[in-house]
């Protein structure tokens, strides 16, 4: 089954931490965006193989944006 | 020949005869206040002008403070005259937006709860033997909002203005270590990894622009004594808003901001000479308004349990804390706290909503205080 990351916040993606193909586990810091001059760490929803990732460094995101999809 | 040497080389050593105690001890204080702005980076736009102006005011001989001494001159214009914080509140207009709180205008609530420690506050004050008027200015630093206790403070009781800035600066920087531990103390472990669903709802442009004119025409027929305030913020935020002067918000955030922030850093500094500033009473205002921004977040917090029980657990009341002026490092520390229990829990935005709640709640609860004050015959 595969998990859809949406983005929380809206903002700018600052780092992005993983790439697809790698596994994470849940909680794992993905990706940082920075929203309100304040950097917020994005953890993995699920532990699983990441299929997707849709944004990349220096992205503006909306809330609800798709960010990335775990396979797990 | 040996005597005018003599006497001018006394002319050099003077100043050295004349240190007081006091004020070597306020020289030390200023110099820690620089410590912390500089080297700790708490509030250093603040406490770097501060700082200093507390060293030079307590140089002696000097004069400095005295009628036709520069930072004399610059306090009489600026701060008697309260137009440096009334400049600085058309800056933060400019910089806040209210979008936040307009999605979700429940988080308003908790603005207006952050601003109970106020009151609390100043009943503590008159209970502790001060005037009507310096409970007020004491209860104020509750806004956790420099410019505000500033502009009460140096109409009501000019005499503690170093203290209640020193104290409503340094606190304000002292949010991140302040506020956690009540947030914790107040909350059960369930109501803290409360998810809260993320809003999409958008306000429109038109709703953005009516807003402070709404405020400024409602909140001024309330509370006509606090009109500068709430006035002068409105004017910074219906010029953001507008997208039509472009040239004035830009200024208004920077360059306007900056200047009136030098200027009034140092005059408040001035204010701290230690003849006047080394008082048991000093400490009393300090400890005062510790208690009032406790009591500030408790109250927040208290408010967001009551949200997080009508709305069905909807609320985080984590959230709550952010109902204070401090804009937006409460926010922050809301964000932040969340996420320690529970990392899919992003309230950086809900927290927003609350922490610019918080913005408008301590300058329209200023306001009100002042035109009750007003209305009861006191000022």
């Amino acid at each position: 089954m595969s998990v859809e990351l949406l983005s929380p916040i809206p903002g700018k993606v600052m780092k992005v931490f993983v790439k697809a193909g790698e596994t994470v586990n849940e909680d794992d810091e993905v990706m940082r965006i920075e929203s309100m001059k304040m950097e917020n760490p994005i953890y993995a929803p699920a532990s699983g193989k990441i299929t997707e990732v849709l944004v990349k460094e220096n992205d503006e995101v909306e809330t609800d944006d798709l960010l990335l999809v775990i396979e797990d | 020949m040996l005597d005018v040497f003599a006497s001018g080389f006394s002319g050099l050593i003077a100043g050295f005869l004349h240190l007081s105690m006091p004020n070597i001890i306020m020289i030390v204080i200023g110099g820690i206040l620089l410590f912390l702005g500089i080297k700790k980076d708490f509030e250093p736009l603040l406490l770097v002008p501060i700082g200093f102006g507390c060293i030079l005011v307590n140089i002696p001989l000097a004069d400095l403070m005295e009628p036709g001494g520069f930072l004399r001159t610059i306090y009489e214009a600026g701060i008697m005259t309260e137009l440096f914080p009334l400049l600085i509140f058309v800056g933060i207009g400019a910089m806040t937006d209210f979008e936040p709180v307009l999605e979700n205008p429940i988080t308003f609530l908790l603005g207006a709860a952050g601003q109970f420690g106020i009151f609390l506050t100043l009943a503590l004050a008159l209970a502790l033997g001060f005037k009507e008027l310096e409970a007020v200015s004491i209860g104020i630093i509750g806004a956790c909002d420099g410019p505000t206790a500033i502009y009460v403070t140096s109409q009501y009781a000019p005499h503690l203005l170093g203290a209640v800035s020193v104290a409503a600066y340094s606190y304000m920087s002292l949010v991140p270590l302040i506020q956690p531990p009540i947030m914790r103390a107040l909350t059960t472990e369930k109501e803290r990894t409360t998810v809260m669903k993320a809003h999409k709802k958008t306000v429109s442009p038109t709703t953005k622009l009516l807003f402070p004119l709404v405020i400024t025409i409602l909140g001024g027929l309330i509370a006509p004594k606090g009109l500068p305030l709430l006035g002068t913020i409105m004017l910074g935020n219906l010029m953001r808003e507008s997208g039509a002067v472009e040239r004035l918000t830009k200024a208004s955030q920077n360059e306007i901001a900056n200047v009136v922030t030098l200027l009034l850093g140092i005059s408040i500094g001035a204010t701290m000479d230690g003849r006047v500033f080394l008082q048991p009473q000093t400490l009393i205002v300090l400890c005062l308004g510790f208690i009032a921004i406790c009591l500030d977040t408790a109250c927040g917090v208290f408010l967001g349990k009551v949200l997080y029980v009508f709305t069905g657990g909807k609320v985080n009341p984590l959230i709550g804390a952010a109902g204070i002026s401090a804009f937006p490092m409460s926010a922050r520390v809301v964000m932040r706290e969340g996420q320690k229990y529970n990392k899919k829990n992003y309230l950086l935005m809900h927290a927003m909503g609350a922490n610019a709640g918080g913005q408008i709640g301590s300058v329209i609860a200023a306001a009100v205080m002042l035109s009750v004050l007003k209305g009861m015959g006191i000022i």
